[in-house]
């Protein structure tokens, strides 16, 4: 190579909820169009003393007893003693003691009522137990990913490579600017973030790269469904047309819906557990620990496999005496097709909505887990809130009275949806929606690896980036507004009444930035501000600078607060500055808010409220 | 001179004379012959000294020459000469090559061992006694049993047929096949090529990914004891 630092490799890493892939491609060949990528089998303990190669990486934890682990049987192949015990022995050793686990960290990063920063995890665990933040523990996923990729690339330094990390699409801005933060922390200050159903659909053109154009066509809407296993991520792609070539538009985006495989392995435990103790059998939390993951074993088998009608389970005796204690029982087709499929993917009509029921009690500090579990239900409410996402653009037509988008096409992703039922179940599903309103059925993309197409994406990204291959346009995920005090006289008990202003509309493309000279504030320095910041993902007309007077609940959403402080540097402190604000999407795909002064055009960034509200 | 021509002269020259007299003319003739002869013995042998002297001389200086300090010193040279020896020696004294037979690693074995034991409970299951039970509660144990070490065999082998035929299908081997791949067995008569029944397809490892072992890693404990706290 002529330039040491030029970029070598596009990298791609899905940063997932329960597990981390790293996939790569070398970009020196581009010249040929050759597009030839590798997932990396990342080196982790898979046990005290011993190192193994996995391709993916379990998202966990373990946040060690002092005396549990023997001197130098956590060393790593860089490293005789990480900071963290990440991934494959986190989860194994995690499942005999819960107490000490980290997980799911990525799913607090979108979580507004918490300091991401804060350490709060594990949970539910003792005093004693060192407890890390959200924000922590994804610094620690990345830098044992980083560390992987040095010890298997050992001339090309991670930091000079050109890096895309994958988000959930509906991550907030707070969480994306999180996310990157936590890139910058282990050196990697060049990453460009991805959304992941875009990802998943960059996988799928790079599969099909010579015959893509003959399975989509211009005025396909095509709905990517992404079941991890912790989160249900929905997004709308429509195919238009410039210059004679075919577009990808990604129109709309899903809510955050904390649902997926663990949630039905679960449901499927339950069930069983249920099953043994009308024989009056009663299960120890460490045999209900090992039933569900039996059960996740058995219900792949079950699914993707018509023979066979039941699976036996058994849970083996801790002690080493294996013949008598050992538990066995069975899960049959009917319980899995009952339980999984009519549970989780039940067949309603198009008009169905998820049900909310208020929480009972107090609830602990915890995630906010979707209440109802029936993913159709949620993708029929998603349908119906973007009936009009792709209305203007060229060459897509709703009919009249349709009640919600008519997807063409759909795209599968995560690995919860190996078990083709599902699929199968989903497609019937849409397609009777369809039919009802005389609409041609959806088809379904396939070719993709449901486990690792989100990280082959990510890196076919970066080669996008080159200028090869053909990009999805995105933008913002949502339109931004922040909350403004509106000017009436004071009455009591009545707090004063809110205007939405529209900061950047849906859709703002990366590398651009809008100011609103018109909107003036003053702002007190050495005092910190607050705004009320708000997201809609169905209000696509309204431009830089619109006021909304009242929305309903549906369309608008409250994020966490906005706050800035203007420095005091050079100036009285108490002084009232008028200011403007300025918004950017900047290229690596967060959102950056600045306030101007309008004296001196002196510049104060303002920050995502990271603190919990009340 | 003039007597000299005179005598010449007066005696004419004949080879064949002897002197008929013997004066004192003949007598300084025959001295100066003697003196001569002797000087050319003399100058004969001090050649011949001088001559071996040489050549002890140039003896010794070669000998200064062939000292190895006196040869560049430069080692790898002085090394090839030692290997040349060396290799000369071994075909001098030819020895038959020793029988080494392969001592299989101890580690590699019991980590085996251990990843049999942790996914499917293995040297619990062979340890125990099985003969107080019933068949069916064998048969739930030996569902852990074969469930785990399917895991632990396809997650750190890849196993692939030696023969791909059809088991129980007729196969000809050629003069030239591995018997370390085939045994031939039964009616072995007669020269390649082999034809006969495939009774067992066998089986070859094509990958082997065995975890690493930290240093602290014992790898004498297969299974930890464990305590619930």
């Amino acid at each position: 190579m002529n330039n040491p630092s030029a970029p070598r490799y596009a990298v791609g890493i899905d940063l997932g909820t329960t597990h981390c892939v790293m996939s790569y491609a070398d970009l020196v060949n581009l010249e040929n169009d050759e597009f030839s990528q590798h997932v990396i089998a990342i080196p982790q303990l898979s046990a005290p003393g011993t190192v193994e190669n996995y391709q993916q990486l379990p998202s966990f934890i373990y946040q060690a007893h002092p005396a549990e682990l023997a001197e130098g049987s956590v060393a790593l192949p860089w490293t005789n003693k990480p900071l963290h015990l990440v991934g494959e022995i986190a989860r194994n050793l995690g499942s005999k003691t819960p107490i000490r686990l980290v997980s799911s960290a990525k799913s607090w990063l979108c979580h507004s009522g918490i300091d991401c920063k804060e350490p709060i995890l594990p949970t539910e665990s003792p005093e004693e137990v060192e407890r890390i933040s959200p924000f922590q523990a994804t610094v620690a996923y990345l830098d044992h990913l980083k560390n992987a990729w040095q010890h298997l690339h050992p001339d090309s330094p991670l930091e000079q490579q050109d890096i895309v990390i994958t988000v959930p699409a509906s991550f907030d801005p707070a969480a994306r600017e999180l996310t990157v933060e936590a890139a910058k922390a282990v050196g990697l200050g060049h990453t460009i973030l991805l959304e992941e159903p875009q990802a998943a659909l960059y996988s799928w053109i790079e599969k099909n790269h010579l015959n893509w154009r003959k399975q989509v066509h211009l005025g396909d809407i095509i709905l990517v469904v992404d079941i991890g296993g912790g989160t249900t991520d929905l997004s709308l792609i429509a195919v238009t047309q410039q210059d004679g070539n075919l577009e990808f538009n990604r129109v709309a985006i899903g809510d955050h819906i904390l649902l997926g495989g663990d949630n039905m392995d679960l449901a499927l435990a339950y069930t069983v557990k249920i099953k043994l103790e009308a024989e009056d059998k009663s299960l120890q939390p460490w045999q209900f620990q090992a039933l569900t993951h039996a059960c996740r074993d058995a219900k792949e088998k079950l699914l993707n496999n018509s023979n066979v009608d039941t699976m036996p389970l058994v849970i083996a005796s801790r002690g080493s005496s294996l013949i008598g204690g050992t538990l066995r029982t069975e899960l049959t087709r009917d319980e899995v097709n009952k339980t999984l499929v009519d549970g989780f993917f039940p067949e309603i009509p198009a008009s169905a909505r998820p049900v909310y029921r208020a929480r009972t009690g107090l609830r602990t500090a915890g995630l906010p887990y979707a209440q109802d579990a029936g993913i159709t239900r949620h993708l029929a409410a998603f349908l119906a809130k973007q009936q009009h996402a792709a209305g203007e653009l060229e060459g897509i037509k709703l009919p009249e009275n349709s009640t919600f988008i008519h997807p063409t096409a759909v795209l599968f992703n995560g690995g919860v949806l190996k078990a083709d039922t599902f699929e199968r179940r989903i497609m019937s599903v849409l397609n009777a929606w369809l039919q009802e309103e005389h609409a041609p059925p959806a088809r379904q993309l396939s070719g993709t690896d449901l486990d690792l197409a989100v990280a082959r994406g990510a890196t076919y990204y970066g080669f996008v980036r080159k200028g090869k291959g053909v990009r999805i346009k995105g933008g913002a995920a949502a339109s931004y507004y922040v909350g403004i005090e509106s000017a009436m006289p004071a009455v009591p008990g009545i707090p004063p009444e809110i205007q939405a202003l529209c900061i950047a509309p849906f859709g703002m493309e990366e590398g651009t930035q809008q100011e609103l000279p018109n909107e003036e504030f003053g702002l007190v320095i050495g005092e910190p501000v607050r705004f009320r910041f708000f997201a809609s993902t169905t209000r696509r007309e309204d431009k830089v600078g619109t006021r909304l007077n009242r929305w309903s609940r549906d369309e608008l959403s409250e994020l966490a607060e906005l706050e800035v402080t203007l420095s005091t540097e050079g100036r009285r402190v108490g002084e009232v500055v008028p200011v403007h604000l300025c918004v950017a999407v900047t290229e690596i795909g967060t959102l950056e808010l600045q306030a101007v002064s309008q004296k001196d055009n002196a510049r104060w960034k303002i920050e995502f409220e990271v603190r919990s509200g009340e | 001179m003039n007597s000299l021509e005179t005598l010449i002269n007066d005696y004419p020259v004949d080879l064949t004379l002897r002197p008929a007299t013997f004066d004192l003319w003949h007598v300084c003739l025959a001295g100066t012959v003697a003196v001569l002869m002797g000087i050319v013995i003399l100058l004969l042998s001090a050649l011949l000294i001088s001559r071996s002297r040489n050549k002890k001389k140039m003896a010794a200086a070669l000998q200064q020459y062939s000292r190895p300090e006196h040869i560049q010193p430069v080692e790898p040279v002085v090394k090839i000469v030692e290997k040349i020896v060396e290799v000369e020696r071994i075909v001098q004294a030819p020895v038959p090559e020793p029988v080494i037979l392969k001592e299989s690693t101890p580690d590699a074995a019991l980590q085996v061992l251990s990843l049999l034991q942790k996914e499917a409970r293995f040297i619990d299951f062979i340890k125990e006694d099985i003969t107080a039970y019933n068949d069916a509660d064998i048969g739930v144990a030996a569902r852990v049993v074969h469930e785990g070490c399917n895991k632990a065999i396809n997650e750190h082998f890849s196993l692939a047929p030696v023969r791909t035929e059809q088991e129980g299908s007729r196969i000809t081997l050629a003069a030239d096949f591995n018997a370390g791949e085939v045994r031939l067995t039964g009616n072995i008569v007669g020269a390649a090529p082999f034809t006969g029944t495939l009774v067992h397809k066998g089986w070859q490892v094509t990958d082997i990914r065995l975890p690493k072992l930290t240093q602290g890693y014992n790898p004498n404990i297969v299974a930890t004891a464990e305590l619930e706290l």
